[in-house]
C-alpha cells in the first residue's frame, strides 16, 4: 500500500485513522490538520508525518473550502488514498473532495481489508439489511471510516509536524452561532452494557426498572427509534439503529424489541445479545444468544432484585 | 424562488426479503427515499411562504416516471427526469454528474435540496459532488432552513453541536429527516399529480461524459451471517447463570 493521507476534524478520530492506515499496510502515513497545532503535535507523537494548515480564514463550516484545501494537500503531498472519519463533518467533505480530485468514494465504512493490493471496504447497504463489500477501482480513493472502528494509535516515533499552505477563496458560508446540544449527553456507543427497550414496553412507568438495571450493571439505557421520536420517553441520543447509533457492547439486553432491521443494524455487533419478549416468534430471537419469553416488566424486576 | 429537489427512486426497504443471505427484490415496489421526502417538504414549505416553483429532479430507469408522481402529489410543481437503463442503481459519482448536468439546463435555480443520504445506499456523497460540479456552496445535515432573499440561514446538526450558518444562494443543502414531517398527499392531489408538467430527457441529451467503468465495484452484498447461540432460557435465574458464564456480568 502506498502513502496514505488521513484527516479528521476530531483528533481522537484522526488517531483511529492512523491505526487504520497502519493496518492496511501504508508505506507512509501523512496527516493534515487545520488550524490545530495541538492536534498536529498529538498525531506526530503517534508517528504521523503531519502537515498543519495554519490559515484562520479556512473555516471547518465551509465544506467547499475545506474540500478544496484537502484537495490541494492531496496534490502537494502526492497521495492517492485518503482516509477520513465518517462523522457528519467529514462525511460532508468526502463527496466534495472526491469530486475535485476525481476519486471514487465510500463512506460509513465499518471494516477494511486489503486483498491483492486493493482495499475492500464493508458498509451497510439496503438500509442495513445487508453488508456490502466494495472496492474503489478508480486510481484515487476517498474512504470515510465510521468512528470507533479502530483503536486510537498509541505513541510512536518517527512523526513530524510540518506546515502546508493552501489557497482559500472568500467564503460563502458564515457561522452565526454554535450551540451545544442540550440535555442528554449520554454516549451509548461507549457503553459496555446496554439495556435497550422497545415498543413492547407498555408504559413509561416501567422505564425506571430498565434504568435501575442499567445502573446496577454499569451500563446505559438505549431504545428503538419510536420510543424517542414518537413517544418521547427517551432522548434521541439513546436511539440504536440505522438512523441512530451503531453500538458494539459486550452485552446487549433487549426488552420488548421485535427485531426490525432498522434497529438490529445498530446492535448486531454486540458480543452477547439477550432478548426478552412475550412473543416467542419475535424475529429478534433469531439474532439473540439468549432468549427469554416472558413479561418484560417482571423480568426487569427480578433482575433488579437478583443483581 | 426556484427550488430543485433531487429525489432517488429506491426499492421499498420494508418489503425486501432475505433468502440464503441474498436480498430478494421480486415484487418489491419502488418508492422515493424517506429523507428525500423531507427535502421535498422543506422546498414546498418555502414555496408556499414565498412563492416560486419546486422542481422534482430524478434520474433512473423508466419506472421513475411513475415513482415521481409521489413527489408531484406532495407539492412539487413539475418534474425533470433523466431516464436511462444505465442509471438503474448507478454509482454516486455518475448520478452526481447526471444531476448536475440536468440542473445546468434549468434557469434561475436558487436552491438545490437533497436528503442527507439515500434510503438504500446512504452514502451521502451525491449532494456534495453536485455542489462541487456546479461550483456552489453547500451545507449538509440541516435541521432547520430559512430563506431570506439572497441568503439562507441553516442549522447544521453535528454529533456534538448545532451550527447556525448563513450561506449565499444559490446553494446545495442536504436535510435531516427531523427537519419536518413530510405531508401525506390527499387522493385529489394524487389524481392531479399525473397532469403536472414533466420534462423527460435521456442521457444523450445531457452534456455528461460518463466513464466506461464505475469507480466503485461491489464484490458482495449479503445479509450478515448471524452466528448466535439462540439458547432459550426458562427463568431469570437461568439467564443470570448464562451471563455469568459468558463473563459479561458480575465480572
Amino acid at each position: 500500500m502506498a502513502t496514505v493521507l488521513i484527516f479528521s476534524d476530531k483528533n481522537n478520530m484522526a488517531l483511529e485513522l492512523l491505526t487504520a492506515a497502519r493496518e492496511i499496510g501504508a508505506a507512509a502515513i501523512k496527516a493534515v490538520t487545520i488550524n490545530d497545532s495541538q492536534a498536529a503535535q498529538e498525531l506526530a507523537n503517534a508517528g504521523a508525518e503531519v502537515y498543519n494548515i495554519d490559515q484562520p480564514d479556512l473555516v471547518l463550516a465551509d465544506a467547499a473550502a475545506v474540500a478544496s484545501a484537502l484537495a490541494q494537500a492531496v496534490e502537494q503531498l502526492q497521495v492517492d488514498t485518503i482516509l477520513l472519519s465518517s462523522n457528519r463533518r467529514c462525511k460532508e467533505y468526502a463527496g466534495r473532495l472526491a469530486q475535485i480530485i476525481g476519486a471514487g468514494c465510500l463512506t460509513d465504512v465499518t471494516a477494511l481489508q486489503v486483498n491483492g493490493g486493493q482495499i475492500e471496504c464493508q458498509r451497510n447497504a439496503l438500509g442495513g439489511a445487508t453488508v456490502a463489500t466494495q472496492a474503489i477501482t478508480a486510481a484515487r480513493q476517498v474512504i470515510a471510516i465510521r468512528p470507533r472502528t479502530y483503536e486510537a494509535a498509541a505513541a510512536a516515533s518517527g512523526g513530524s509536524v510540518n506546515s502546508l499552505q493552501v489557497n482559500v477563496q472568500p467564503s460563502a458560508v458564515k457561522v452565526l452561532e454554535v450551540r451545544g446540544k442540550e440535555g442528554d449527553s449520554v454516549d451509548i456507543e461507549a457503553a459496555e452494557i446496554l439495556v435497550a427497550v422497545g415498543q413492547g414496553m407498555e408504559s413509561k412507568d416501567d422505564l425506571p426498572l430498565a434504568e435501575e438495571l442499567a445502573r446496577k450493571l454499569g451500563g446505559e439505557v438505549a431504545c428503538s427509534k419510536p420510543l424517542a421520536t414518537d413517544k418521547k420517553w427517551l432522548s434521541e441520543e439513546r436511539v440504536v439503529g440505522l438512523s441512530g447509533k451503531k453500538c458494539k457492547p459486550q452485552l446487549a439486553l433487549l426488552f420488548g424489541i421485535s427485531g426490525q432491521v432498522q434497529f438490529t443494524v445498530g446492535i448486531r455487533d454486540a458480543r452477547v445479545i439477550v432478548s426478552v419478549n412475550t412473543d416467542e416468534n419475535a424475529s429478534i430471537n433469531q439474532m439473540s444468544d439468549y432468549i427469554l419469553t416472558a413479561d418484560l416488566k417482571q423480568v426487569l424486576a427480578d433482575l433488579n432484585k437478583a443483581l | 424562488m426556484n427550488i430543485v429537489v433531487a429525489l432517488k427512486q429506491v426499492p421499498d426497504l420494508q418489503q425486501i426479503r432475505i433468502r440464503n443471505r441474498q436480498p430478494v427484490f421480486d415484487d418489491v415496489p419502488l418508492t422515493l427515499g424517506n429523507i428525500d421526502k423531507n427535502a421535498l417538504e422543506a422546498a414546498v414549505l418555502i414555496k408556499e411562504a414565498q412563492g416560486g416553483k419546486v422542481i422534482a429532479l430524478s434520474a433512473g430507469d423508466e419506472n421513475v416516471e411513475d415513482t415521481i408522481k409521489e413527489a408531484l402529489a406532495a407539492g412539487a410543481d413539475e418534474a425533470y427526469l433523466v431516464i436511462d437503463d444505465e442509471l438503474k442503481g448507478a454509482e454516486s459519482s455518475l448520478v452526481a454528474q447526471v444531476l448536475a448536468a440536468a440542473i445546468k439546463n434549468m434557469e434561475d435555480v436558487d436552491l438545490i435540496l437533497f436528503g442527507e443520504g439515500s434510503a438504500d445506499n446512504y452514502s451521502g456523497q451525491v449532494g456534495s459532488r453536485v455542489a462541487e460540479l456546479l461550483g456552489l456552496p453547500q451545507v449538509a445535515f440541516a435541521s432547520s432552513l430559512e430563506v431570506n432573499g439572497t441568503t439562507a440561514t441553516v442549522t447544521r446538526s453535528l454529533e456534538d453541536c448545532h451550527e447556525v450558518v448563513e450561506v449565499s444562494l444559490p446553494a446545495v443543502i442536504t436535510v435531516l429527516s427531523d427537519i419536518n414531517e413530510a405531508r401525506i398527499p390527499s387522493v385529489t392531489q394524487i389524481l392531479k399529480a399525473g397532469k403536472k408538467p414533466k420534462e423527460v430527457v435521456e442521457l444523450d441529451d445531457l452534456e455528461v461524459q460518463l466513464p466506461d467503468q464505475s469507480p466503485v465495484k461491489t464484490i458482495s452484498n449479503l445479509a450478515p451471517d448471524s452466528q448466535r447461540k439462540k439458547v432459550v432460557v426458562k427463568s431469570v435465574d437461568e439467564l443470570i447463570q448464562a451471563l455469568e458464564a459468558e463473563g459479561v456480568i458480575r465480572r
